[in-house]
């Protein structure tokens, strides 16, 4: 599904959004990058990245202590 | 990359950076390189102590002197080190090693990490001439890629930004 991978677990604020966004540029328009982080604050932080970089987060959902994010390039 | 039509549309924001002990160096590294992320035009202006953070080689001191809202996580609780303690020799040294090891231990960027971040993320970043005459730096020992300026090369890009802290 998605078209690249981020393991940002253990990361804390700012490096799950500056890395994504590092890889985000990477991508062409329409590809999907899949984000895993464990830093609570990352939820509401995607959310507020996106909402400003017109990027599409796709979903936001947790699977124990991990957060899974996807996110659209447009 | 931005193209050209969103640089025109782009938001932009200014940080004075006036502080350049461990801990003050966090808040404007953390801010001006997510805003970069987030398709900000992202301008700082070090000045004063904030001048070392763009030296070649970083040492920055951290001291839990005059702090009193420092607590450190210590045994499941909290603890604050009276000024007492923290002017003895050796103590902010220690203090300082304390604080490196915990960020490293919670996943907290380095501040070298983000200036570089803050560097590919083309940040302009403005040394103040005058606190380089004050303090006797050179240029040479300055990372690479940085302007040179005054208040009013900082005013003129402040008078634009959407938001402009001094930290």
């Amino acid at each position: 599904m998605a078209n690249a991978q981020l393991n940002a677990e253990g990361l804390n604020c700012p490096l799950p959004i500056l890395k994504a966004k590092k890889m985000l540029k990477t991508l062409s328009a329409g590809d999907v990058l899949e984000i895993s982080a464990t830093d609570p604050g990352s939820v509401a932080d995607f959310s507020a990245f996106c909402n400003q970089t017109g990027n599409e987060l796709l979903s936001s959902s947790s699977e124990g202590d991990v957060y899974k994010f996807e996110i659209k390039r447009t | 990359m931005l193209d050209g039509d969103q640089l025109d549309n782009a938001k932009s924001m200014s940080i004075i950076v006036t502080k350049g002990s461990l801990d003050w160096a966090y808040p404007p590294f953390i801010l001006a390189t997510t805003a970069a992320a987030m398709d900000l035009n992202v301008t700082m202006f070090f000045t004063f102590y904030g001048l070392p953070l763009l030296k070649k080689k970083l040492n920055m001191k951290f001291t839990p002197l005059g702090n009193p809202a420092m607590e450190m996580p210590m045994m499941g609780g909290h603890m604050a080190m009276p000024n007492l303690l923290s002017v003895m020799p050796g103590v902010g040294g220690m203090a300082g090693k304390m604080m490196k090891n915990l960020m490293a231990k919670k996943g907290v960027a380095s501040i070298e990490d983000l200036r570089e971040a803050a560097v590919e993320s083309d940040v302009r970043m403005i040394a103040c001439q005058m606190t380089l005459d004050l303090f006797e730096y050179s240029l040479d020992d300055m990372i690479d890629g940085i302007e040179l300026g005054g208040a009013a090369t900082y005013i003129e890009g402040a008078v634009k930004s959407d938001i402009n802290l001094f930290i």
